[in-house]
């Protein structure tokens, strides 16, 4: 029992994060129709950077706020410098775009941060607290509680503020929104902007756990993406639905079947989500017109 | 004898029946309109008929064979062959190629061959270039056999789209607004090609909205409404009826029409 | 005197520059380098075909180079095979599964198909590392020498002959696939894919078979460079080789075997002309590829045709 419990709390943990990127690539999809490849170097910066701001002298909380600022500039460069300019481009080229600027970002990492692994100290000690005899670290309740946190925030932007509201409009229908006066620029810098600073957090309350380095980029976007695509392309509900699922899939096949297949498990759902459900499980099917 | 028959079809997206129950038959080198308002489900019965979308309801017979629910590249294979609204071309394909493109269940397609470039790959290219030439002459496109077919003209890009769609050898043809954007004398152009086209015994079924090339070379007309059959019949007794007017033209515009 | 064709044309020049670059080189470094051109220029070239004539698009696609590289790995090392034997073994691997997983994968369009070919290509990566027994895992195995007949293929200049006719034979075979049937209907539904349909051609059947091809170019190219080098690990398998190759494509101009090569030619040569810069080589792949698909989304070689051309006017 203890085991299944200590399952259930690393993959809720670690799916957490996979949600808050699923969550990113959601907000970015629905304003801009782009899959943006480069959500999983946000949270290397938010670890990264704090890591590095820290050991330079800055006070823990205000280098994660360094952190999440330098995310926040990077992602809206990205739109500006990379997507912008390739208005009109294929969805395809979009995505080698993003995955262009991630290769980037990694390569600006290396050579401004370093290869090594770094941690963070974890916010409230390393005390084990006992959950049904499963040993859980208290960092992973901070992950879960700042994951919800975020969702409920984002929730409420979206529905309860003229602004959300805005960014919806802009998802469902660009040039009408454009018509009632909607200001696309801003709408792409909120996404943008937004699902940076999402990615950073998430970064900085896991890297207590998973540690951080420069390329932990890749496989969190993959994942994050299997995730989105999970829960139903560009539905922000199913993102964290997914994201957690996920994450619970990865922790008890890794912990049941088999251990060093770990990583795989996202990308078999990636290819099983595609083939037998693309819209995923909370994604309505899309009519085409002809 | 028929060689096109619809029974009955519907389809509905979401919620929303773009066709409901439509009947009607072609005969061989018979000339069919179907016309309607904007919206009325013209292009939506076309697809169905050729299978890019799949009707919830109905059948569609090919010289008797039931066809429902096969997919294009087999309809091409019995017989059936089609033209697009909005221009469906090999932009980067030379206009010849297009059409060679159209002659493809006529050749031979094996890939190692082809990979290698046998001298019976050779052989049949000029065959098959040959026929293209041809098709494209029928059309009035001779001239423009090596050139792209993206930097044609508007108007030329609809022949050759004929063009690509009759070097199939189809028994029916579908030719969704052909005249669309054409100017008088390329409208002209287009009347006397589907008439050469069904003297071949071709059964044509047309989508138009240019009411003088309709009236003037059809057999039968359609007029379609909300997706349902309005009236079905000859050229002069689809002109004179009420209920077509105020389809096209709402009731004030068919009293001012009767008026007139 | 009939003209030759563009097809002969273009395979004369190709035969005639890796005849005589050799030539132009100081050192038997160059070869090596050149060499590594020509392996990935057909990897390449392969590619182009799924890519540029037929229109889809494959992430993922270095996964079938590390599985032809580790065949002639594993082969000889753990099943005794002669290395001929293990190139014929792994391209057929290569093939079989680009049709098992090509059939589901290509039904699917855009960033769909994009990411289900990357997910495919990070597992085949993945089962690499992982299964080290095998394959030894995250820091690779060595690879035998290629040996026929009692001859054994090593040395720059040796190599650099062998890949060079191997990319003229790659070259040939992608040149000859235009003007067929089978070259007609990838570019015919590559413009519009239900005209094509209309048309009589049977999609799905073509798709899956621009993907195979494209499988068994990278599948060879794979086995080359690993029996060149003596050594694979699994970065050649991996995500970034799989960009990388997608890059060269997209960079050089989608749609000719030319482009190709001259895409392979600038993204190996330009880390190697930098090699001071090592760290900077991530950076560099990103900027390259992001300024490419911006400003020269048609790639080099259709621009520069196009500067000539303007200029001539």
């Amino acid at each position: 029992m203890s085991e299944f419990v200590q399952f259930l709390m690393s993959g809720l943990t670690v799916g957490a994060v996979y949600a808050l990127v699923a969550l990113g690539f959601t907000l970015v999809y629905n304003a801009s129709d782009v899959v943006n490849f480069a959500q999983g170097e946000f949270v290397m910066l938010g670890g990264m950077v704090t890591v590095f701001a820290s050991a330079a002298g800055v006070p823990l909380p205000l280098a994660a706020l360094i952190a999440v600022g330098v995310s926040i500039v990077v992602g809206l460069l990205l739109y500006w410098c990379a997507i912008a300019p390739a208005r009109g481009a294929s969805a395809v080229t979009l995505i080698i775009i993003t995955i262009g600027a991630s290769i980037l970002l990694r390569g600006a990492a290396q050579i401004v941060f370093d290869k090594h692994f770094h941690k963070l100290p974890s916010f409230s000690g390393d005390a084990p607290i006992n959950l049904l005899g499963a040993a859980v670290q208290p960092q992973s309740f901070w992950v879960l509680g700042g994951t919800a946190v975020i969702v409920l925030l984002l929730y409420l932007f979206l529905e309860r503020t003229l602004l959300g509201k805005a960014v919806l409009a802009t998802a469902a229908n660009r040039l009408a929104a454009q018509l009632v006066g909607i200001s696309t620029a801003t709408v792409m810098a909120l996404a943008f902007g937004g699902s940076a600073a999402i990615g950073a957090v998430a970064g900085i309350l896991v890297t207590p756990i998973t540690l951080t380095s420069y390329d932990v980029g890749t496989l969190l976007a993959l994942k994050g993406f299997a995730a989105a695509m999970l829960g139903g392309m560009g539905n922000p509900l199913g993102a964290v639905a997914g994201g957690l699922l996920l994450g619970l899939l990865e922790s008890f096949g890794a912990g049941y079947i088999s251990s060093t297949y770990k990583d795989a498990f996202a990308f078999l759902v990636i290819l099983g989500v595609l083939f037998a459900a693309p819209q995923g499980l909370f994604g309505r099917r899309a009519v085409n017109r002809v | 004898m028929t060689i096109l028959s619809v029974k009955d079809i519907s389809i509905a997206f979401g919620g929303v029946k773009a066709i409901d129950g439509v009947s009607f038959a072609v005969a061989p080198g018979q000339i069919f309109s179907i016309i309607g308002p904007n919206g009325a489900g013209k292009t939506t019965l076309f697809n169905v008929i050729s299978g890019i979308y799949a009707a919830s309801h109905g059948r569609v017979e090919l010289d008797g064979h039931d066809v429902t629910a096969m997919t294009p590249d087999a309809l091409a294979a019995r017989g059936l062959s089609r033209t697009f609204q909005n221009l469906q071309i090999f932009q980067r394909m030379t206009a010849a190629e297009n059409v060679m493109v159209g002659r493809h269940l006529q050749e031979r397609c094996n890939l190692f061959a082809d990979l290698l470039r046998l001298p019976s790959v050779t052989r049949q290219n000029r065959a098959t270039r040959e026929a293209a030439l041809s098709f494209l002459d029928q059309v009035g496109l001779g001239d423009s056999a090596d050139v792209p077919a993206g930097s044609l003209s508007y108007g030329a890009c609809k022949r050759l789209e004929i063009a690509r769609a009759l070097a199939a050898g189809p028994r029916v043809l579908l030719l969704d607004e052909p005249a669309a954007g054409c100017n008088a004398v390329e409208t002209a152009e287009i009347d006397r090609l589907i008439v050469r086209v069904a003297a071949q015994g071709i059964g044509v079924v047309l989508v138009e909205h240019d009411m003088k090339l309709v009236m003037k070379i059809s057999n039968r007309i359609l007029v379609l409404e909300r997706g349902r059959t309005l009236i079905e019949g000859t050229p002069r007794e689809v002109r004179n009826n009420p209920a077509v007017l105020e389809a096209y033209l709402g009731k004030h515009g068919a009293q001012e029409a009767a008026r007139a | 005197m009939r003209s030759l064709s563009r097809r002969s044309k273009t395979l004369i020049a190709l035969a005639v520059v890796i005849a005589v670059l050799p030539l132009t080189f100081p050192s038997s470094y160059y070869l090596r380098v050149a060499a590594l051109v020509w392996v990935s220029a057909f990897a390449a070239i392969g590619l182009n075909i799924l890519m540029g004539k037929a229109g889809q698009v494959s992430l993922g696609h270095a996964g079938f180079f590390g599985i032809g590289a580790y065949a002639v790995a594993i082969g000889p090392t753990h099943l005794g095979l002669p290395s001929v034997a293990a190139i014929f073994i792994g391209t057929l691997l290569s093939a079989l599964l680009a049709y098992l997983v090509g059939r589901p994968i290509l039904r699917l369009k855009g960033h769909y198909l994009a990411i289900a070919t990357l997910g495919l290509g990070v597992l085949i990566a993945l089962v690499i590392t992982t299964e080290s027994r095998w394959t030894g895992g995250p820091d690779g195995m060595p690879v035998a020498k290629l040996t026929v007949f009692g001859w054994r293929a090593s040395g720059s200049d040796v190599w650099y002959w062998l890949t060079g006719t191997m990319l003229l034979a790659g070259a040939w075979v992608a040149l000859n696939l235009d003007d067929t049937p089978t070259g007609r209907a990838f570019r015919a539904l590559h413009d519009s894919e239900v005209a094509a349909r209309v048309a009589g051609v049977d999609v799905n059947r073509f798709k899956l078979q621009a993907f195979v091809i494209a499988a068994v170019y990278a599948s060879l190219a794979g086995s080359a460079l690993a029996l060149m080098n003596g050594f694979v690990n699994p970065d050649q398998a991996g995500f970034l080789h799989s960009v990388e190759l997608v890059t060269m494509v997209v960079l050089g101009g989608l749609g000719s075997v030319v482009s190709s090569i001259v895409g392979a030619a600038v993204l190996i040569m330009l880390p190697q002309m930098l090699t001071v810069f090592q760290e900077y080589e991530n950076f560099l792949l990103g900027l390259i590829i992001i300024v490419s698909m911006i400003f020269m989304r048609e790639g080099i070689v259709p621009m520069a045709w196009k500067l000539m051309t303007r200029r001539r006017a």
